[in-house]
């Protein structure tokens, strides 16, 4: 893709070939403040990642991060942000998957960066993935019994009373 | 010694089908003084080239992720101050130009400027450290004793901005605290005019020095290609010949107001990597003078926030005599001021390099979800490819020359 191009052209030609090329497969494409966001379903996540970085230039793995939300059906997800250095473009790629499926495909074939990315998701998340070379623990130690990161796993000492989500305002 | 050894040389030495190779597995870590830091390598050497290296890291995780959902936005500048020390105002203010994106505050220029000085002195300062640690690592003791000061000075000027010199907590969502003293001021000039004297001196000592450039030529070299696939931002990228720089491909805070070369390498070897962030600091001196430049030409000597006083503590005196200030510093610290729902990742150009921040809101008065980008925790996992067929202590200024932070790595 060219990169005199406006961002606004690369964001609508990103948009067109996904949407034709995923159909319904992508849920969403919508702007979410300065980037332009796709949400995938989790059986095209690795199709996706791959012709971001193949076809439409997104080279460049900046982020792969867990995400819990106890209070939602779909639970968990993953977030991407893809970065197109010669254009300086940047993308991110959503995909939601629920507590009982909690696989995914490995990036660490398009990205060797994403081996620590997803070892990182997995210590703390809980999120598997399908063919990481190398998918134990990375932070916290071998025997860790939880998943630190998962809105469940108390920050601090539960039987406090002085402390909890009404002083943070939820 | 740096030079390579052939690349059959450490294949299999096979007699009959048997390795007769005696392999040695040697743990350079947890604690160990060249690794400035706590990391394991378990390497497994053959004489005394390494074969491998299995990594472990995690000795200094403090959960800052999860720590900041639970703790109101201006309290998490205390988090980031830790990750990369060496350089903790480029941090603070990643940290504060996030917040301010998700609330969509525009600061003054006066106030932008103040930020590049102080995030450029703190490349300084980190830069200072990671090239006078490689002279420590192959035995040239002096440039860290002398150029070390400067370090010092760069210290001296945070003391004066913020009273603090290694964990700053400098600046505030929506600006500085307070104005700059006369005397931060007067520091900063000083270093601006005595600087290229002190890394001049420093270029004598080590850039054309035959053993430090027989030492590091050719050193743990990586290729741009492999760079950009294991993630690498910063020097370390630009060492290997990619002109990324976020500065640059994302300005914030007015930095493409100003005029500045980025240096690249071709090797991505240890001496390249020494040498880019040599002439990132002239860069950097260079950006302040041209940030001191622009802020002499303003008339306004006063404003050093935003008009933002639903995030910046009013002063105490107002506090304690009139009604407003006091309503402002009530709901600052008990956290009443509404934040919008949304996402947003900001990035800035860190000593070692891309520094990101995902900060997902949603309307509380924490945020719901920060992830940090830490340049050297997804630079660091290359280590292995970079230091294989090479010598133990090829590996040694190999990883002090990625400058890689322990309390970055682990966060």
């Amino acid at each position: 893709m060219p990169g005199f191009l406006i961002k606004a052209e690369r964001d609508q030609r990103v948009k067109e070939r996904i949407s034709a090329a995923f159909a319904e497969k992508v849920t969403a494409i919508e702007q979410e403040r300065d980037l332009l966001c796709i949400h995938v379903k989790k059986e095209a996540l690795h199709d996706l990642l791959r012709t971001l970085k193949e076809e439409l230039g997104f080279h460049f793995l900046t982020t792969c991060c867990g995400m819990h939300f106890p209070d939602e059906a779909q639970d968990f997800g993953l977030v991407y942000h893809l970065h197109d250095m010669r254009a300086g473009h940047r993308i991110r790629v959503k995909c939601r998957t629920t507590a009982n499926d909690l696989e995914f495909k490995t990036a660490t074939d398009l990205w060797p960066t994403a081996n620590w990315m997803e070892r990182e998701a997995w210590d703390f998340f809980g999120i598997r993935f399908k063919g990481h070379p190398n998918l134990k623990r990375i932070l916290n130690m071998e025997d860790f019994p939880a998943f630190p990161l998962r809105k469940d796993y108390p920050l601090e000492d539960p039987t406090r009373q002085d402390k909890d989500d009404r002083f943070f305002g939820r | 010694m740096s030079q390579q050894p052939p690349t059959d040389f450490w294949a299999k030495d096979l007699v009959e089908g048997r390795d007769l190779r005696e392999l040695t597995t040697l743990n350079l870590g947890p604690t160990h003084p060249a690794t400035h830091g706590i990391f394991q390598n378990v390497l497994t050497l053959d004489g005394e080239i390494i074969l491998d290296a299995q990594q472990t890291i995690g000795y200094i995780h403090r959960a800052f992720e999860k720590l900041a959902e639970r703790r109101p936005f201006y309290q998490i500048t205390t988090l980031t101050d830790r990750m990369n020390y060496c350089s903790a105002p480029i941090n603070n203010m990643g940290w504060h130009m996030t917040v301010e994106k998700l609330l969509n505050i525009e600061l003054p220029k006066r106030v932008q400027y103040m930020r590049v000085i102080v995030m450029e002195l703190a490349r300084i300062a980190d830069h200072i450290i990671c090239n006078t640690i490689i002279g420590q690592d192959v035995g040239a003791t002096t440039p860290f004793l002398y150029v070390y000061q400067w370090r010092e000075k760069i210290y001296e000027v945070y003391e004066e901005i913020c009273g603090a010199r290694l964990t700053t907590n400098m600046g505030r969502i929506g600006g500085w605290e307070r104005n700059w003293s006369d005397a931060a001021w007067a520091k900063i000039k000083a270093i601006v005019k005595d600087l290229p004297a002190g890394l001049k001196e420093f270029d004598n000592m080590l850039l054309r020095n035959r053993i430090f450039m027989d030492r590091t030529i050719g050193c743990g070299p990586i290729s741009g290609e492999r760079a950009l696939a294991y993630g690498f931002t910063g020097p370390n990228l630009r060492a290997a010949g990619v002109d990324y720089d976020v500065r640059v491909a994302d300005p914030y805070s007015s930095y493409d107001e100003f005029d500045f070369i980025i240096p690249v390498g071709t090797n991505g070897d240890t001496y390249d990597r020494f040498t880019v962030r040599q002439e990132e600091m002239r860069q950097s001196l260079s950006i302040i003078r041209q940030a001191m430049e622009k802020l002499d030409k303003m008339s306004d000597k006063t404003t050093f926030r935003g008009e933002v006083p639903e995030w910046v503590l009013p002063p105490k005196e107002e506090v304690y005599s009139a009604m407003e200030p006091l309503i402002w510093h009530f709901k600052i610290v008990m956290g009443e001021t509404d934040v919008p729902v949304g996402e947003v990742y900001h990035c800035v150009e860190g000593g070692n390099g891309e520094l990101g921040f995902y900060l997902v809101s949603d309307g509380g008065r924490a945020p719901f979800r920060l992830h940090l980008r830490r340049p050297c925790y997804i630079y660091y996992q290359a280590f292995p490819e970079m230091i294989k067929g090479s010598m133990l202590s090829d590996a040694i200024i190999t990883m002090s020359s990625m400058n890689v932070i322990a309390g970055e790595l682990d966060a």
